[in-house]
């Protein structure tokens, strides 16, 4: 009785050809209370549309709180708790990304680093995955907050050369 | 009509009853204590892994919060496991040439899962839901231990239902505030304390304490 034969999320199954009890989603595929799924996730692929110029919806101080905790938890591994770039993976040997500061990052549109959130960029993948996209939004706001809480910072001592451009 | 047995028989003959009720609570008592032994529950038993994936490193060493990995543990009943490409983020560059990592850069080339031994297994009788415990206070720590001590993953309780109803009847004994749930290195104050912190918490949670041990919360 204890296994009544009834599937746990993720369980191995053998009903599908491929042994996954979770199927991944099909193009078309509208979830419950979320939108309909557009593209397959790839590790990195490339965005179809320009980059939002705006913020699709203001964001105030519980959005950035939010947005703050979302960073901690998928960005600041790599890109280090204040966005320098050293966080503890990359002192680990993982390729150096930019930092925020740099000045093509302060004038980048809000849309560009939710793009690269969604979509990944070179040695990054994508997380879209992972976080929803009102949660990309908030932490767009609080590496903004950032950029602005720092206005000194150039970038130039934490941003390896190949990256400045 | 001569006695067939002398009167000293009669001591053994109460030696046998009582001898066999000892004998009786001996067994159960026994029965009880390998029921709830780690050899029925696993508690505290490492598993085999495909990967000897160690949450020492990956938690304790790197800093890598729980829902990077676990992604849902706050949104639905079930916690997630990571797929592939999570690791991938950062093992595409990093130990590459590793052995140990091979059955996950064949995952990945493969597009096959990684098949990971399950280490908790309530029976499929039993209903639990982690983002209702995760959104009242209760660490994952409470349930699971020191997981950034693990070098492999162990089941750090029994999961009887006993255990489950000791919180459930007293929650304000193991309750925290929220925004120390994924904090490993929290430490409980001691005693009194906890309990004042605890009825404090309770309240401003909301958790409906009456309700908690009816039997349809848990068998539904
Ligand atoms: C595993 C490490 C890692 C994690 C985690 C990570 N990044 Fe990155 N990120 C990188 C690296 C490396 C680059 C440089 C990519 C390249 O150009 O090769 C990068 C590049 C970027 C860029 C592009 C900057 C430019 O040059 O235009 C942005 C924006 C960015 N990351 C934002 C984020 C955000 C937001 C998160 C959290 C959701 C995140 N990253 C998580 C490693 C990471
Ligand atoms: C880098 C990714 C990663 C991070 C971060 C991570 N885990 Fe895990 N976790 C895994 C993987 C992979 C497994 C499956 C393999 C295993 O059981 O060791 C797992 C398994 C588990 C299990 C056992 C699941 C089962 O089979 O019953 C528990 C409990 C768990 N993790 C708790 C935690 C907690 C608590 C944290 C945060 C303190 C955490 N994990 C952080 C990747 C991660
Ligand atoms: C955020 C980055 C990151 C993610 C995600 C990640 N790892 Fe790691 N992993 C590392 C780093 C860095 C090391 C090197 C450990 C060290 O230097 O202490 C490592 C080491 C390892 C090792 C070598 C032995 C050890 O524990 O040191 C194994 C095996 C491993 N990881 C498996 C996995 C698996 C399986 C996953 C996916 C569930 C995963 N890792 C996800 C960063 C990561
Ligand atoms: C109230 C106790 C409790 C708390 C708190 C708790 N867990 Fe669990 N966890 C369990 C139980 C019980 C299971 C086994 C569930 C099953 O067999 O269906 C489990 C299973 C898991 C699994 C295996 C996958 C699954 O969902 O079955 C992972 C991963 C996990 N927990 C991670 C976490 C993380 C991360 C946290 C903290 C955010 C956490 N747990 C908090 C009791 C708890
Ligand atoms: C350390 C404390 C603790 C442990 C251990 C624990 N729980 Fe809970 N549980 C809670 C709290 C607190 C709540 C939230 C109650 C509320 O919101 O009123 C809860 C709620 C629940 C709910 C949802 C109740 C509802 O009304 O929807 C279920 C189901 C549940 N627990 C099952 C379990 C099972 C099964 C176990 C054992 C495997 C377990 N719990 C172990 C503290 C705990
Ligand atoms: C907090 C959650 C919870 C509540 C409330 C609860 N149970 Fe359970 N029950 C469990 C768990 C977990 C198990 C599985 C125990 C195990 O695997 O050893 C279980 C197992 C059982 C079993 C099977 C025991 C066995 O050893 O096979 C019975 C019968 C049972 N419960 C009856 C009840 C009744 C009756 C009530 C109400 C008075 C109740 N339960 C309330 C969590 C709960």
């Amino acid at each position: 009785m204890s296994d009544d034969g009834h599937y746990k999320p993720e369980e191995a199954a053998t009903i599908f050809p491929d042994g996954k009890l979770a199927r991944p989603l099909v193009v078309g595929t509208v979830p419950r209370g979320g939108r309909t799924v557009t593209d397959t996730i790839y590790a990195v692929t490339a965005p179809t549309t320009a980059p939002a110029a705006s913020f699709p919806f203001p964001l105030d101080r519980a959005g950035l709180e939010r947005g703050k905790q979302q960073y901690e938890i998928f960005c600041a591994v790599c890109h280090g708790a204040t966005g320098d770039g050293n966080g503890m993976i990359v002192r680990r040997g993982f390729p150096h990304p930019p930092s925020y500061y740099l000045d093509r990052l302060r004038k980048a549109p809000p849309g560009h680093f939710y793009d690269v959130i969604t979509h990944g960029q070179g040695a990054m993948y994508s997380y879209g995955d992972r976080i929803v996209p009102e949660d990309r939004w908030r932490i767009v706001g609080y590496i903004r907050a950032l950029q602005l809480g720092d206005p000194k910072n150039d970038g130039l001592a934490t941003t390896p050369p190949e990256q400045r451009k | 009509m001569a006695q067939i047995f002398h009167p000293a028989t009669n001591v053994i003959a109460k030696a046998t009853i009582f001898g066999g009720l000892f004998l009786l609570a001996f067994v159960c008592y026994v029965a009880a204590g390998v029921e709830r032994s780690p050899w029925i529950t696993h508690e505290g038993m490492y598993r085999e892994q495909p990967v000897p994936f160690s949450h020492e490193h990956h938690v304790g060493g790197l800093g890598i919060d729980c829902r990077y990995c676990h992604t849902s543990v706050e949104t639905s009943p079930f916690a997630g496991i990571p797929a592939t490409k999570v690791c991938m983020t950062c093992h595409s560059r990093l130990w590459t040439n590793a052995a140990l990592l091979e059955p996950v850069r064949e995952s990945w080339n493969l597009n096959k899962p990684i098949a990971w031994t399950r280490v908790h297994d309530l029976p499929d009788y039993v209903y639990f839901n982690h983002s209702i415990h995760v959104a009242k206070g209760v660490g994952c720590a409470t349930c699971h231990g020191r997981v950034d001590r693990m070098p492999l993953m162990m089941q750090a309780h029994s999961l009887r239902m006993e255990w489950c109803l000791d919180c459930h009847r007293n929650p304000e004994k193991y309750v925290r505030p929220k925004e120390k749930v994924f904090d490993m290195a929290y430490e409980p104050p001691g005693g009194r304390e906890q309990t004042a912190l605890g009825e404090k918490l309770v309240q401003q949670y909301h958790i409906r304490k009456e309700q908690l041990t009816n039997c349809a919360v848990c068998h539904r």
